[in-house]
């Protein structure tokens, strides 16, 4: 840039200007690249510059020798000024920066705090259950009925249940978190693998109707198996938790322009339009939404779809509810082999 | 109920104690062990019919003890693992594990995978002809009849039903069965394998969709499955 501005700056110097503009130009130059780079490129630019106008420009030209005390005074000026533009420069920056980083230190503690209390709830509901139901077992208090019993140790299963549902949230999230994710792809029959997520949530769908349809002929698509069952099995069990019993369910497998497309839908209440595009947002809860949840299942999703560089959409059901599409952009066995 | 004895090597003792309560309630012995150290002793000194091995043991690597035990020891072992680490399972089954299950399991489960194993270091070699459920191995004539009809398959579509078949209750790794029905070469075509297996499950499974004999292990391989009718 230093080179480019210079030789510019030659090719005009005889007719239009002398050369104290081209100092003037030269000191712009630097001040421009000290802008965009670091301390020590542009230190390597202002001595670059100021030998080039040594060189160039003052008499006698093509040579490094100054000749007046006033050449020479005015090339170390033009150093000069030329190191504290770029200390100055670079001193900015800096601050700009730690002023980032506080910036986002602070949004880290006031989403730290949003999970703390979201999950505090979350985890603390079902431990609370099994410390007490079992507290009212150990006690063998007389008043307690066979039937009671059996219903604290359904209470104890279930709680039990739903801590590992939002354990398994967090080891995914912390997953997510830490960068490392890579999908480990290999060939999925897609088929196998929605089926599998189905009988694996068959408990919690058990009230609701369920439509399946799986393109005919769907190839093999390479992709990674335990992500993408999770992902389902957040999205289905959303659907499942958040429609009322008897609700219609509806799971569409396909390949649209080489990319792998499933759908789940609903015809429940849907999502307000408002809060639709904050719904993949991490601890994100909807305002009226029940309890049960920590708000991290849907950003999980999103995660681990765009792991695989594809994209999860919401959109309006045309039963009323929501409307989750997946793309994603996969490799595909185009050929099926028989022999 | 047979008196068989299962070691059980977990540093938790609250798993242990579980264990032990689930085990004996079901007629097993249990002897236990804390660490690898004494896990390595205890399985020397009283030979027990089987081994479950906590993969996270605090003194030393869960694979090494595996690999040290798989030196002499010939009964089956089964891995206890908190990781849903696919790969660390994979390592486990081809270091010589018979089966897995991750932390948290139903015990239901767990009894059904012992007596699984149990069973399958019990049964003789070189019976001709197997039943399950509603399908018949017969591998002297190489053919397979469901319901007592006989199924069309092709060559390499009988020799991985077959191979499923004779393994049945045990988990087998997608390389694994790639390597013996396919070849060393095709460790990594891992899309035949799931293209013959939605073939065969068309073929044998009422309902592909919903497979009752072949059961998808995810990220791992699959397992036969006898259909509780046949026992």
């Amino acid at each position: 840039m230093v080179c480019f501005a210079s030789g510019v700056c030659f090719l005009f110097t005889p007719y239009v200007f002398g050369f104290e503009v081209v100092a003037f130009i030269l000191l712009l130059t630097l001040s421009i690249i000290a802008m965009f780079f670091d301390i020590l490129p542009v230190l390597l630019a202002a001595l670059l510059s100021a030998l080039i106008w040594d060189f160039f420009f003052l008499t006698p030209q093509f040579n490094f020798q100054v000749g007046t005390t006033e050449d020479k005074i005015m090339l170390s000026m033009y150093f000069i000024i030329v190191l504290v533009n770029a200390g100055l420069t670079y001193k900015i920056r800096k601050i700009e920066k730690e002023a980032r980083e506080k910036e986002e230190k602070e949004q880290t503690l006031k989403l730290y705090n949003t999970l703390l209390n979201s999950l505090s709830h979350e985890l603390r509901t079902p431990v609370s259950i099994i410390i007490a139901a079992t507290d009212n077992l150990m006690t063998g208090s007389p008043q307690l009925s066979a039937d009671d019993k059996v219903s604290l140790i359904h209470e104890i299963s279930k709680a039990s249940l739903r801590l590992n549902f939002e354990v398994e949230n967090l080891l995914n999230m912390s997953r997510l978190e830490s960068g490392f994710l890579k999908p480990k792809k290999d060939w999925c029959d897609i088929a196998e693998l929605i089926y599998g997520v189905l009988r694996r949530s068959k408990e919690q769908l058990k009230a609701h109707v369920l439509i399946v349809h799986i393109e005919e002929n769907l190839p093999l698509f390479k992709i990674d198996n335990g992500l993408m069952e999770q992902v389902l099995v957040n999205l289905i069990n959303n659907a499942a938790l958040y429609t009322v019993d008897g609700s219609l369910i509806e799971i569409t497998a396909g390949s649209i322009n080489n990319e792998l497309v499933i759908t789940i839908e609903d015809n429940g209440n849907g999502f307000p339009d408002d809060e639709a595009s904050k719904v993949f947002d991490k601890f994100y809860r909807l305002k009226n939404s029940k309890a049960g949840g920590t708000g991290l299942g849907l950003s999980i999703v999103k995660g681990f779809v765009e792991a695989h560089a594809g994209k999860v959409k919401l959109k309006k059901s045309i039963f009323g509810g929501a409307k989750f599409i997946i793309e994603i952009p996969a490799e595909s066995s185009s050929t099926i082999y028989a022999s | 109920m047979s008196n068989e004895e299962i070691l059980v090597v977990d540093d938790e003792v609250q798993i242990r104690k579980l264990l032990g309560i689930t085990l004996q309630s079901n007629g097993y012995k249990m002897s236990e062990a804390a660490t690898a150290k004494e896990g390595l002793e205890t399985a020397a000194s009283s030979s027990p019919n089987m081994i479950i091995l906590d993969l996270g043991l605090p003194d030393e690597n869960g694979h090494s003890v595996l690999r040290k035990l798989r030196e002499w020891y010939k009964n089956p072992i089964i891995i206890l693992s908190i990781q849903t680490n696919e790969a660390d399972i994979i390592a486990a089954l081809d270091n010589g594990a018979n089966d897995y299950m991750v932390k948290p399991f139903r015990t239901g489960e767990l009894l059904a995978r012992i007596r699984s194993v149990l069973r399958s270091s019990a049964r003789e070699e070189n019976i001709p002809v197997v039943k399950h459920g509603q399908l018949e191995f017969d591998f002297s004539s190489r053919t397979i009849k469901k319901n007592n009809e006989q199924l069309k398959l092709t060559a390499t579509q009988y020799a991985l039903l077959a191979l499923l078949g004779k393994n049945e209750g045990k988990v087998l790794t997608h390389q694994y069965i790639l390597r013996e029905v396919w070849g060393n070469g095709y460790i990594d075509q891992s899309q035949y394998l799931r293209v013959f297996i939605a073939q065969l499950r068309k073929k044998i499974e009422d309902d592909a969709n919903h497979p009752e004999y072949i059961i998808t292990e995810s990220g791992i391989g699959y397992r036969f499955v006898a259909k509780e009718s046949a026992e």
